[in-house]
């Protein structure tokens, strides 16, 4: 039978992927330009006997998403830049609380309100440190509307596996453009459940470490009890100031995303045309289309140019970066903000090459003749 | 490198022109099978206001999805004419509807002009169907898809009960702008 | 024989956090008492808190328990209950934690009238973070931000929640224990959003700065300012002057959100 195809928005091929994942919840706020995320949940989930609500602001919808986590569903929330500033605090208290569920950005400009209608790629350092104190983060930025399918798909499979809030950005661009989606057939992308714990609720504890960096989050209402705290707690989920397990946990918390083992597993990139070349366009999202156009013009040139574009933004792809650069004599990061990634790059390449930026805030995504009067700069 | 075939439809936000840019691309890249990308601006005005939708169709995966150098522009309002009928390349083509534009932009392009507002009112008896006027005549214009694809993805978007008014609109559109080319 | 609290309590969390003389171990008496009387079991109830002295509550319990952040309980119960309907969501927190930076949560929840139950510890004041004047505290009163007396008016916060929808409002105080369980189970057995308001003391951080000598003058304060709803009505206003009605001041009913959603189910499914 042929697939079925249809021209989506990026927002709906969002949603749709949710669906795809087994995602029950949906707990959102309205706010432009994600909210075509929410309509179709509000549409579909019941349809499949799925939970949707519209909450009384963005911490609230965070915090039903978060809820409904614990009560074994698979929750998702959207929003863009200002509600994501809101949402902060629940996000770090899924990170400490260690609850599986999925934050959509679709990114504007900012501060502030900024310009709704316009897209940005303003929220990347948001996404890594928005909220306070130490934790780990796993972003996902995809560049297309069957990337954005399949890479929500992915965030819940991450946020399942590493019993996380997963984030999943992407542009005001990719957001609202339509193109040609192929939905994979049933078992056609991996989607992962949650492990169950293994032992008897009496043994239970929901941070036993004795099974791994990841242990098995059990539901409320199941056979097993359990007690949850945004404090530092013990194994037990016990609120704890004890600082050898305070320590413990913390470092618990970030090393399971950042251990090789789980980098290899969560990192993701896709490079064109990066085997020869002397330069490297750096670039994620929307703005990587701009990138490869760049690069082909510039190869029609006689310039060896490449892309380099992270799907996975977070944790950050440092071994291939620091590889790349020590290639490349130069280096451009492309980003529709005034400068982000482009310190992480800096960080990793140090001064092995030569590192040049384009940057855009007007709301007007970056075009590729910006890109490769940028290129010329650095080689 | 895939060649790209860029569609800018510009007017007053609630006329249509965005879904006239997505019936464009459902017509190309879901009937027609070839790569298309349909993506717009607007402002906060959810009626009023100028706003664009942009296709572009190739034959090969699309990377940059926004409009680079214009092959074919529509401009329904002075307003949108003024705000969106830039960047059309050498030997591209402008329409805009005659009764709205008064002063279409000059350039290096051809200007060709049909009262689509008023067609819709006169002619079909719906203002609403506008946007599907000036699709017909658009791709007629164009060339980029055919006449029966347009058709096609027109009729699949509309409930049954407003097929036989869409159909008649789009092929008023298409008949109109063909005439204006044998000229 | 007395009455057995430790089958609800889990095992080694007590002694509990709360100063001597608080009210809040009262309220989580009561709390116990009511949820046998109504024979909830353990696996199909949760207990959700926001932050603060009265949302440690939960973490003593042996139920399911969720102890989220400042001001959001409301919100974190209405995504475990839209999750599994079948649960009973018991939510519990002070006065500042639910409608000052939880108000908005609050107000909305009532609003839905979802069922949950939700036990408001109302001690007037931000007993944790030591003693700031909370949108509770009377307009006058002395707190560590109102050195010179409050200016604030402050919240009824049973008319708050009846204002907002809430389906079922009774208030007590901690004097009155005996009531604040069958309150409570009344709540519970209500089929919708109940709001139990408890009158609390707060002798630390509140009595000492309000010239309440003693943990007795508090307890006397709260029988005196109470009175109940029935006897209310044969008394003259001069005579409520300064009084707080107890008892079930609202009852009404009106469709509960979680069945509307079912009902949201059954129309996209074409039932």
């Amino acid at each position: 039978m042929a697939k079925k195809i249809a021209l989506l928005q990026g927002n709906e091929a969002c949603a749709q992927g949710a669906l795809y994942a087994g995602c029950n919840f949906f707990g959102g706020y309205p706010i432009t330009p994600s909210t075509e995320v929410a309509e179709v949940m509000a549409g579909e989930l019941p349809k499949v006997g799925g939970k949707f609500i519209q909450m009384e602001d963005e911490i609230g919808a965070m915090a039903s998403v978060i809820g409904a986590a614990l009560a074994g569903s698979k929750a998702l929330t959207a929003t863009s830049g200002p509600g994501a500033s809101l949402k902060q605090e629940l996000i770090g208290y899924a990170c400490i609380a260690e609850v599986p569920c999925v934050i959509v950005n679709v990114m504007r400009g900012g501060p502030s309100t900024g310009m709704p209608t316009g897209p940005g790629q303003s929220d990347v350092m948001q996404a890594r440190w928005g909220t306070h104190g130490d934790h780990a983060a796993i972003a996902l930025c995809p560049s297309s509307c069957q990337e954005i399918f399949s890479e929500t798909v992915r965030a819940f499979n991450l946020a399942e596996k590493y019993r996380m809030p997963v984030q999943v950005l992407f542009d005001e661009i990719v957001g609202h453009m339509r193109e040609r989606i192929e939905f994979p057939e049933p078992g056609e992308l991996e989607v992962i459940n949650r492990a169950k714990p293994s032992v008897t609720p009496e043994q239970y504890k929901p941070y036993d470490t004795s099974f791994g960096n990841v242990p098995p989050l059990a539901a409320y209402g199941s056979e097993y009890r359990f007690h949850v705290t945004g404090l530092n707690k013990a194994e037990d989920g016990f609120p704890t100031t004890k600082a050898s397990l305070v320590d413990a946990e913390e470092r618990r918390q970030i090393f399971k995303v950042e251990c090789d083992e789980a980098r290899a597993d969560v990192e993701s990139n896709e490079e064109y045309l990066t085997e020869d070349a002397e330069v490297i366009i750096f670039a994620y999202g929307s703005t990587s289309r701009s990138a490869r156009y760049a690069v082909n013009e510039l190869r029609s040139q006689g310039v060896k140019a490449g892309l380099f574009r992270p799907i996975t933004l977070w944790p950050f792809p440092e071994k291939r970066v620091a590889q790349l650069g020590e290639q490349a004599k130069g280096m451009v990061v492309a980003e529709m903000n005034l400068g982000q990634m482009v310190f992480e790059v800096e960080r990793i390449v140090k001064n092995t090459c030569k590192l040049g930026r384009v940057n855009r805030v007007d709301g007007e995504p970056i075009n590729p003749t910006e890109i490769m009067n940028q290129v010329k700069e650095v080689l | 490198m895939a060649q790209r075939y860029e569609i800018r439809f510009s007017g007053a936000g609630g006329q249509g022109l965005i879904t006239a840019g997505i019936i464009l691309a459902e017509a190309a890249s879901i009937i027609e099978g070839r790569h298309a990308v349909q993506s717009q601006s607007y402002g906060p005005e959810a009626r009023g206001g100028a706003s664009k939708s942009e296709v572009i169709i190739g034959d090969g995966p699309i990377d940059y999805p926004k409009a680079t150098i214009v092959d074919a522009c529509l401009a329904m309002t002075q307003e949108a004419a003024d705000k969106y009928a830039n960047g059309i390349k050498s030997g591209g083509l402008l329409l805009v509807d005659s009764d709205f534009v008064k002063n279409p932009p000059q350039g290096d392009y051809k200007i060709y002009d049909i009262p689509i507002m008023r067609t819709a009112k006169v002619e079909v008896g719906r203002e609403i169907v506008a946007n599907v006027i000036a699709l017909g005549a658009m791709i007629a214009m164009t060339d980029i898809v055919k006449r029966e694809s347009g058709e096609q993805a027109v009729l699949a978007k509309v409930p049954e009960a407003f097929k036989d008014l869409n159909k008649k609109a789009y092929n008023l559109g298409f008949e109109k702008a063909k005439e204006i080319l044998g000229k | 024989m007395a009455y057995d609290y430790e089958k609800s309590i889990r095992p080694g969390k007590l002694p509990h956090i709360w100063c001597p003389g608080c009210g809040h171990g009262i309220v989580m008496k009561g709390l116990i008492r009511a949820i046998d009387s109504c024979g909830l079991q353990k696996n199909e109830t949760a207990i959700v808190s926001g932050i603060g002295c009265a949302s440690r509550l939960p973490g003593y319990m042996d139920f399911n328990t969720l102890h989220t952040a400042h001001g959001r309980a409301a919100a974190f119960a209405t995504g475990i209950k839209m999750a599994r309907p079948d649960m009973k969501v018991i939510c519990c927190g002070g006065d500042g934690d639910g409608a000052a930076i939880g108000g908005n949560h609050f107000i909305h929840a009532c609003r839905r009238n979802i069922d949950m139950t939700y036990v408001l510890m109302n001690n007037f004041i931000y007993g944790m973070t030591g003693g700031q004047f909370s949108s509770s505290t009377p307009t006058g009163d002395k707190a560590s931000t109102t050195p010179y007396g409050n200016p604030d008016p402050a919240f009824d916060l049973a008319k708050l929640a009846i204002g907002a929808g809430a389906t079922f409002v009774a208030r007590t105080t901690a004097f009155h224990a005996t009531q604040i369980d069958k309150l409570i189970a009344e709540g519970i057995k209500h089929k919708g959003m109940a709001i139990i308001e408890v009158l609390d003391d707060c002798p630390t951080t509140y009595g000492r700065r309000n010239k309440f000598r003693s943990v007795v003058d508090m307890m006397k304060r709260l029988k005196d300012i109470a009175v109940p709803v029935t006897a209310a009505a044969k008394m003259t206003p001069e005579q409520l002057e300064g009084k707080i009605l107890t008892g079930v001041l609202h009852k009404e009913d009106r469709p509960e959100y979680c069945e509307q959603y079912a009902k949201v189910i059954e129309r996209a499914q074409g039932v």
